[in-house]
């Protein structure tokens, strides 16, 4: 079947697609909680402060979480699962722990941005991976979280110098 | 810098149309770059795509709850102490993966302008009364056949200053997930005949005529409730999957 066709997120989600605590998948303070941040940019380098950024990740041992509760957030459990928005200088950020797999699966949406996009941020110690190898080397370093602010930095460049490695998949 | 015009907004979109024609090549998804959406002049990425073959973490989905949702948030009337004002309607369809599996028990968001064109939302300027009675956001969880309804009022359209006087088609925004990461889905649901189809950057941004059908929903009088509400029916495909469907996941 051929899949239906995407569309913006527009500007207007503010009201719909925020929940609370969205962007915590623990609590502040608990346990080994890190944070995973940066910015979105646009082609001259500006913030996009209209952007959604959903964040998908395994658990510390590298387990896939197949568990309900990221729109309760209860302040226990973890589901590996998270949403957050961009303010007006285009930062986001979420708490969260430090995944066994090597990379943060990354969903990007902005008013401008016809379509979502894909990306992985891949832990600073992830250098070596297959797939970031496999890159043109002046291109890998955009897939690369780097130590800072309290866990990792990542800033998706939408488009221009730096420009994010964004990604499709076999089945589109 | 003077505002386009309708019709120099029109030309640009009529000349990419004619354009896709003439190479032939089928498209199924909207252009990112797509310049009558001013917007996305710096915000479209200009390097293709790298395909990524998914990863075990990519292959699988977030999965909400029946305490993630209340069934109560399917109907967008009913949030406040009043009936919202306008065109009280069904919308209604199923949510089915690139293999026409049912998506069964996984979330569905909408979000939309009240019947006047206006959304409760701080940067929309638009000079249109806010409904007291309406918030315009919804959520529910696709049942066991993949099934999704909300009962909402039909949206208005509204100025949003992309050219000089340009008005979006009513929509509906639809947020999706499937059984992997790989099949998010942010789209929008449109009405049928809308006269503004022909003048709208966002709808016009997927080249393919019939792609851009598969957002329109159909007016469908079984939906109907009699004496109540109006109905329509609109189904959504998502991409397909790359994990082997479990056995209690495949359609018996």
């Amino acid at each position: 079947m051929i899949p239906t066709p995407g569309q913006t997120v527009g500007p207007f989600f503010g009201y719909a697609l925020p929940f609370d605590d969205d962007n915590r998948l623990v609590p502040l303070g608990a346990p080994g909680a890190v944070r995973l941040g940066g910015r979105v940019l646009d082609g001259d380098g500006d913030p996009v402060p209209d952007a959604v950024l959903e964040l998908w990740q395994t658990d510390p041992e590298g387990r896939v979480v197949q568990q309900p509760g990221s729109l309760l957030r209860e302040g226990y459990g973890f589901t590996g699962w998270g949403r957050t928005s961009t303010d007006r200088e285009g930062r986001w950020s979420f708490t969260t722990v430090r995944p066994g797999s090597s990379f943060f699966a990354i969903t990007v949406l902005a008013r401008g941005l016809l379509h979502r996009l894909f990306t992985r941020a891949y832990l600073p110690d992830a250098a070596d991976d297959a797939f970031l190898l496999a890159l043109p080397a002046d291109r890998r370093s955009t897939l690369l979280t780097t130590e800072g602010e309290g866990g990792y930095v990542f800033d998706v460049r939408l488009q221009g110098d730096g420009e994010t490695v964004f990604l499709t998949f076999p089945r589109g | 810098m003077t505002a386009l015009t309708q019709a120099e907004v029109s030309d640009e979109i009529a000349a990419l149309a004619d354009s896709y024609a003439a190479d032939g090549v089928v498209e199924t998804q909207p252009r990112l770059d797509y310049a009558p959406y001013r917007s996305s002049l710096l915000r479209h990425p200009t390097k293709a795509p790298v395909q990524a073959d998914p990863e075990e973490l990519e292959v699988w989905a977030p999965v909400f709850g029946e305490r993630d949702v209340d069934p109560l948030e399917a109907d967008l009337t009913i949030q406040h102490a009043g009936e919202p004002i306008g065109e009280r309607m069904v919308v209604t369809g199923r949510v089915l993966d690139g293999d026409g599996r049912p998506v069964r028990r996984q979330l569905v968001e909408v979000w939309q302008a009240n019947a006047g064109g206006r959304y409760v939302h701080q940067r929309d300027q638009h000079p249109a009364p806010l409904d007291p009675n309406f918030t315009g956001m919804g959520r529910c969880l696709t049942d066991a056949d993949g099934w999704y309804r909300f009962t909402t009022i039909k949206p208005g359209p509204y100025p949003w200053r992309n050219h000089r006087n340009a008005w979006r088609p009513a929509h509906i925004h639809f947020s999706l997930f499937g059984t992997e990461f790989t099949q998010r889905l942010i789209t929008q649901m449109y009405f049928p005949g809308d006269p503004l189809f022909g003048l709208d950057p966002i709808y016009q941004s997927i080249l393919d005529p019939a792609a851009r059908e598969r957002l329109v929903a159909t007016y469908d009088h079984d939906l109907t409730v009699p004496e109540w509400s109006t109905g329509y029916r609109w189904d959504i495909v998502l991409t397909g999957t790359h994990r082997t469907p479990l056995e209690d996941e495949v359609e018996s």
